[in-house]
């Protein structure tokens, strides 16, 4: 198997949307994986930025490669639509970082919606192993948020 | 006109939206729910949302979700479609107060044609025909009685709050009256949470014919011909046509003006649908107003030349309809079958589940509007309908002959539909005949 072939099942795999494609042929294997690619599909080229708080154009999260998302890690998802921030206003801290240790009432994020802010718990014991939407970001019902190495 | 539309809604209805924005250069999100995700048309849209959980009171009714999803995607514009939060006048000012655009009329139009009882009394002020009744609901037995006496026998005990069917009682006598009174009035209770009644005239095999209106905010009030919707099943369509066999340009005329006349007491805008039952003498009669876009839209889309998404976008951005009265002009035959993913050998049972094969029918004169593709799974959460499949020909026996042509090649696999139920219907006489009533199908057709 040479890197053309590589190459063409990268291509097959991105014009199919396929996460993960395994090829055996006789004794050989190869075997693709997508890094994790969740939240809203929009047509970048049609897509209008969106303004985050901050007051940057953010792409929405068709751009955003968050890290695959590795074995034992349970996804923190959304439960509801709106715009995600890190902490509870621009000055203060975040809630989490890479690394923090969050139990079932730690507050991890703000989502806000039509102007309510809801405090997002984290309704798990664990490690924050990975946060993967931005400040500011819009996301949806379902979005995985966070990566949580659990207890 | 708007930049961007959100589609409030889902399946066959988001597609037509999503069509009628990607003609018209509007930007469009659909939003969906955990059970519509993946669903083919969410890649049509610019922009797909997911909401929230599968029951759609957490999902496609949920305001506050809706509204969230509107306010992160930006848009100037609501399409609710049908059903769902379509006729609820509280989404439509929440939207108002919002200051995005609700792709329907005012919520004030919608409260006062959206209640059964209300209508009737704006009806009755502005001279529409009604079946002889009482508009005021009934408060006793001896009430109904004395408004029977002075009606004729047979009547109707209908909830004023009610729809589907329920909360009603046909009485032939008095002793079958004061029954169904107490009965309704219970179903009514219970269903509805307002047990209130009144009593009409009942109507032996009506026929029913609804009028299209089409209303734009420049004081332009149309209305694109009639469809006959007489073949039904517990109160749900099966089978709508235009024109309706039984109608003349007099009664066509007359029955329009009276929805228009209807429509402009109510300062009714954007597009919405009389109903009327229509006796053996060609007499009709007011029933109800549907105050959104209904499922058999096409039926007229296909008679009268005119794309009614796009009317209604353009009469709720304050432009003006595209078409005037003089242009609307009823040519040809169109037929619609609703395709449901039920057993018509099973009492008509939902079959929810993956559909596996699809062939879709084409050629001359075939119109199919539908979200489904092979490999798509119908979510149990909602309604059973796939598709609708459409004909239109030159006269009403051609356009027969095409829908029969056209169910003969429709496969859905995978699950059971209504297509043979529809190919029966095709062939029945009866039909044929131009001479159905509303509970032809319940009571003859499926009785047999």
């Amino acid at each position: 198997m040479d890197l053309d072939e590589i190459n063409r099942l990268i291509e097959l795999m991105n014009k199919n949307d396929l996460l993960e494609v395994e090829l055996v042929e006789d004794a050989k294997k190869i075997r693709l994986k997508k890094k994790y690619d969740g939240g809203m599909r929009m047509m970048p080229a049609m897509t209008a930025p969106m303004v985050a708080s901050s007051g940057q154009p953010v792409q929405g999260t068709a751009t955003s490669q968050p890290a695959a998302q590795p074995a034992g890690t349970i996804a923190i998802k959304s439960p509801m639509v709106g715009t995600f921030y890190r902490a509870a206003n621009p000055e203060a801290a975040h809630y989490v970082e890479e690394g923090d240790t969050v139990g079932k009432d730690t507050t991890v994020c703000m989502i806000e919606a039509m102007k309510v802010f809801n405090e997002i718990k984290a309704e798990m014991d664990g490690v924050i192993a990975a946060i993967l939407v931005e400040n500011g970001q819009s996301v949806e019902y379902g979005q995985p948020l966070f990566l949580v190495k659990p207890s | 006109m708007f930049s961007k539309i959100l589609i409030a809604n889902r399946g066959e209805i988001a597609l037509r939206i999503i069509r009628a924005c990607r003609e018209m250069g509007i930007q469009c999100v659909c939003i969906y729910s955990d059970a519509d995700r993946g669903a083919p048309y969410l890649d049509l849209a610019d922009q797909a949302i997911c909401i929230g959980p599968a029951p759609s009171a957490k999902s496609y009714l949920d305001i506050s979700r809706i509204m969230s999803a509107a306010e992160i995607a930006d848009v100037d514009a609501i399409h609710p479609g049908y059903g769902f939060l379509s006729e609820n006048a509280h989404f439509a000012e929440v939207c108002r107060s919002s200051g995005i655009s609700f792709i329907g009329p005012s919520p004030e139009a919608i409260r006062l044609l959206g209640n059964k009882a209300s209508a009737r009394e704006v009806a009755g002020r502005v001279g529409v025909p009604m079946l002889p009744g009482v508009k005021d609901c009934v408060e006793s037995e001896e009430q109904a009685v004395e408004i029977a006496n002075g009606i004729g026998y047979p009547v109707i005990v209908k909830a004023a709050a009610g729809g589907g069917g329920r909360g009603m009682r046909v009485a032939h006598n008095e002793i079958a009256l004061v029954q169904g009174y107490l009965q309704a009035r219970s179903e009514a209770a219970i269903a509805f949470k307002d047990d209130s009644v009144y009593v009409e005239k009942y109507l032996e095999r009506p026929r029913h014919v609804e009028i299209q209106m089409i209303v734009d905010q420049h004081g332009s009030y149309v209305y694109c011909g009639e469809r006959d919707c007489s073949l039904q099943r517990r109160h749900q369509k099966l089978v709508e046509e235009a024109p309706s066999p039984i109608m003349t340009p007099d009664l066509r005329k007359r029955m329009g003006d009276a929805a228009l006349t209807l429509a402009k007491a109510a300062k009714y805008t954007t597009a919405g649908t009389c109903e009327f039952l229509v006796d053996a003498k060609n007499n009709f009669y007011f029933m109800e107003v549907n105050t959104r876009i209904q499922v058999e839209h096409p039926v007229s889309e296909l008679v009268t030349r005119t794309d009614l998404i796009r009317a209604q976008i353009m009469a709720a951005a304050g432009e003006r309809l595209p078409f005037t009265q003089a242009d609307v002009e009823v040519r040809g035959h169109a037929i619609e079958c609703r395709i449901n993913a039920e057993d018509p050998d099973n009492d008509f049972r939902p079959c929810p589940g993956k559909i596996t094969r699809v062939f879709i029918p084409g050629g001359p004169g075939v119109r199919w509007d539908s979200h489904i593709e092979a490999g798509y799974t119908i979510p149990p959460t909602y309604d059973s309908m796939v598709g609708k499949l459409l004909v239109f020909a030159p006269d009403r026996m051609q356009a027969i002959t095409r829908m029969k042509r056209a169910l003969t090649e429709l496969r859905i696999e995978g699950v059971k539909t209504t297509t043979p139920l529809h190919l029966r219907i095709m062939n029945d006489k009866r039909f044929i005949d131009g001479t159905v009533h509303t509970s032809y199908i319940e009571k003859e057709l499926l009785g047999k």
